[in-house]
């Protein structure tokens, strides 16, 4: 039994609006696939096309192999969390988790074995006489992952089910999915726009930017390889220096930057006199000087300590200032505040990307 | 003199309020909270009480405890009042049951009284399978336009006044009426349908005359609802038909039960709409109240009749409410 989930050319528009331009993804079955994307990037619209409650303007969704059109979200193979659960207030937990089988007919004392076992999987045995509102915000979590799963679908579609949660339930919560997932062994396709969420569970991850896909990849290489400027600079920490290129080969091109001429990788073959974006994460960057075409100088403004890291933050080429991350035992002391310091890059970690739109801060 | 017992409870009401005014102070432990009296001064504070208690007294209580003890009077002439003849008894009350003169069950009185709950029984029901979808379409599926029309379509005829809108209504159903035109104009029919004679006219008007009352209680439960719970419901599997049943009946609960009670009582208790459009034969049991008062000038029977009527209602409703596991406080919500 296939189950992946397949987008062939989607786009969907509200009136003129185009919410979704163009997605072609083919989702394997049995993956943990996450869209990560700013607010209004068309994450809900994707995940409810899917799920069946809108209908794409052009385009094919296909579930298993098979096309969706006309098919209902009651019919669909499919379960969705909503982004703020809709829980049913005058349910119990049982009643809740249960509820999917109950409209299909199944008789009691099926509901209630399965309720038993669904609690069970989500570390919630006995709890099923409660009423919702006397649930914790995890365990309200808990209960609405356990209702989709009730009726054993093929897919499980979640709308940022944790970004109602503190932070330490979020990160417990994230490790709770995962194994889930590994238990149960369905698609889950899983919509965020917490990069950390996004890395930390997906097998691949699709960034998503005003309605169009930009990159689908596992975690590593979207942060390694950014696609293009908007992903390099939403996902993760970055220090963008635009220029124009002025030499361009195989392994490298040079960037005419403020900061003087500066080497990266050019995954996209660009070629001198384009104007690019160079990229380097605070953490390739180390104190101390390098090659010539690997050299950053410039004042410290800030240093801030957190423990087993600290950023330092120095005058940048534009207005955002350029980050730099040293470990606790990263050899050289730290220059003082306002004193002018050279600090160095290994080039392999830097990419230049065609100019482009940046992620806002 | 027990005619005047009832002038001794204004006494009661009042100090029920300065009881109610110290409760309020002492009630207050909040330490920047204000007395009622510290911060509308005392004279203002004594003439807002004054003119409620004026307001609740005279154009609340008192009309109606005078009509208690009026109802467990015998019916005599100005100028007996308070003399011997005058004397506490339930034979008005009885009078309902057991017709004075003939000592036979009274017939005609009862069967107009359970004419009268049944029918507004069947509006109420009628009433909310109308504005159900109705109140439905308006809260979660309409667009905004659409909604704003549709509000604006039910409140206008509602601007014409009561008795204007059911002498309309009989207009249209009358034998040479509109409809009865129409149809036969266009050969559904040969002879005219008798709507008024069969209190077909009754139903309708007594209908549309509390649309609003129960659309606007139905409305404002289901606009509560969050929107994801339905598609939940749907994504889970679940018909449109179980969707309601499971998810958007239980959550308008209350707003059902206050709909529904509302066009009961207001139904049971209508005057109009009965008068015009009842058949012929047809006797509505406030039509009796009415004339009794205004008649027969026999003000204890007439009351004795309404209180009759209020108990039964009351009683009725509770037991529905209780039924149906709502509790009182929700419908006024
Ligand atoms: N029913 C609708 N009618 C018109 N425009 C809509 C509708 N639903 C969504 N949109 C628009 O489509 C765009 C994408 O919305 P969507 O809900 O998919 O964003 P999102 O990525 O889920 O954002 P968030 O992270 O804030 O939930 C937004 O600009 C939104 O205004
Ligand atoms: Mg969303």
């Amino acid at each position: 039994m296939s189950s992946g989930v397949e987008l062939d050319h989607i786009t969907v528009k509200f009136g003129n609006f185009t919410a979704v331009k163009d997605a072609t993804l083919d989702i394997k079955s049995g993956e943990f696939f996450s869209f990560l994307g700013p607010s209004g990037c068309g994450k809900t619209t994707i995940l409810r096309t899917v799920s069946g409650f809108l209908d794409p303007s052009s385009g094919v969704v296909r579930i298993g192999g098979e096309d969706m059109a006309g098919i209902g979200p009651n019919k669909r193979p499919t379960a969705l969390i909503f982004q703020n659960l809709a829980l049913f207030p005058l349910m119990t937990v049982s009643e809740n988790i249960t509820y999917g089988l109950r409209v299909r007919g199944a008789d009691k004392a099926a509901r209630m074995k399965r309720a038993d076992e669904l609690l069970e999987l989500i570390a919630l045995p006995d709890q099923g006489k409660k009423l919702v509102s006397e649930l914790s915000g995890g365990q309200k979590q808990r209960v609405a992952i356990a209702r989709a799963l009730a009726v054993e679908p093929k897919v499980l579609l979640l709308d940022e089910p944790l970004s109602a949660l503190d932070l330490k339930l979020r990160q417990h919560m994230r490790n709770e999915l995962r194994e889930i997932q590994k238990r149960v062994g369905i698609t889950f396709i899983y919509i965020t726009h917490d990069q950390g969420e996004a890395l930390t569970m997906s097998d691949r991850v699709a960034v998503m930017s005003d309605g169009e896909i930009l990159q689908i990849s596992d975690g590593k290489t979207i942060y390694d390889s950014p696609a293009t400027s908007f992903v390099a600079s939403f996902v993760g920490e970055n220090n963008p220096m635009p220029g124009t290129i002025t030499k361009a080969g195989k392994t490298g091109a040079v960037l005419k930057t403020a900061f003087g001429e500066l080497r990266g990788a050019n995954p996209h073959g660009l070629k001198v006199g384009d104007k690019a974006i160079l990229f380097v994460r605070p953490e390739s960057i180390s104190l101390g000087k390098g090659a010539a075409d690997a050299t950053i100088t410039s004042q410290i403004l800030n240093v801030a300590f957190e423990g087993n890291v600290s950023h330092i933050f120095m005058k940048g080429a534009g207005k955002k200032e350029l980050s730099v991350t040293v470990g606790r035992h990263g050899g050289a002391e730290i220059p003082a505040k306002g004193a002018k310091a050279a600090v160095s890059y290994d080039p392999g970690y830097a990419v230049v990307l065609p100019e482009g739109k940046m992620a806002r801060e | 003199m027990s005619r005047f017992i009832v002038f001794l409870l204004p006494l009661a009401v009042i100090a029920g309020f300065w009881l109610l005014s110290r409760q309020e102070s002492k009630l207050a432990h909040d330490p920047t909270h204000k007395s009622f009296f510290q911060r509308n001064g005392a004279v203002l504070g004594i003439v807002f009480i004054a003119l409620v208690t004026f307001w609740m007294l005279f154009l609340v209580v008192m009309p109606y405890l005078y009509m208690v003890q009026e109802s467990f009077h015998p019916r005599l002439p100005p100028m007996k009042r308070g003399g011997p003849e005058d004397f506490l008894t339930i034979q008005q009350y009885k009078s309902f049951f057991v017709e004075p003169s003939s000592g036979n069950w009274n017939t005609l009185h009862l069967r107009a009284f359970f004419f009268s709950i049944l029918t507004s029984v069947f509006v109420t029901a009628v009433n909310f399978a109308i504005c159900y979808p109705l109140a439905y379409y308006m809260a979660q599926a309409g667009t905004i336009q659409k909604v704003r029309l549709l509000m604006l379509c039910l409140i206008v005829p509602y601007w014409v006044n009561e008795i204007l809108r059911a002498f309309s209504l009989r207009l249209l159903l009358a034998s040479k009426g509109l409809i009865n035109q129409t149809l036969m104009g266009i050969g559904i029919i040969d002879t005219p349908i008798d709507f008024l004679g069969t209190n077909m006219g009754l139903y309708v008007g007594l209908s549309y005359a509390y649309l609003l009352i129960m659309v606007f209680p139905l409305y404002n439960a289901i606009e509560s609802l969050d929107k994801n719970q339905i598609e939940a419901a749907r994504d889970l599997g679940a018909p449109w038909w179980k969707i309601h049943r499971d998810v958007v009946i239980p959550y308008a609960k209350p707003g059902i039960a206050s709909g529904c009670t509302m066009v009961f009582m207001l139904s049971a208790g209508s005057l109009a709409a009965p008068q015009f459009l009842g058949g012929p034969s047809t006797l509505w049991f406030t039509s009796i109240v009415y004339d009794f008062f205004f008649q027969a000038f026999n003000w204890p029977r007439g009351a004795a009749y309404a209180f009759i009527l209020l108990t039964a209602c009351i009683i009725f409703v509770l037991a529905i409410l209780k039924l149906f596991k709502v509790s009182l406080g929700e419908t006024i919500r």
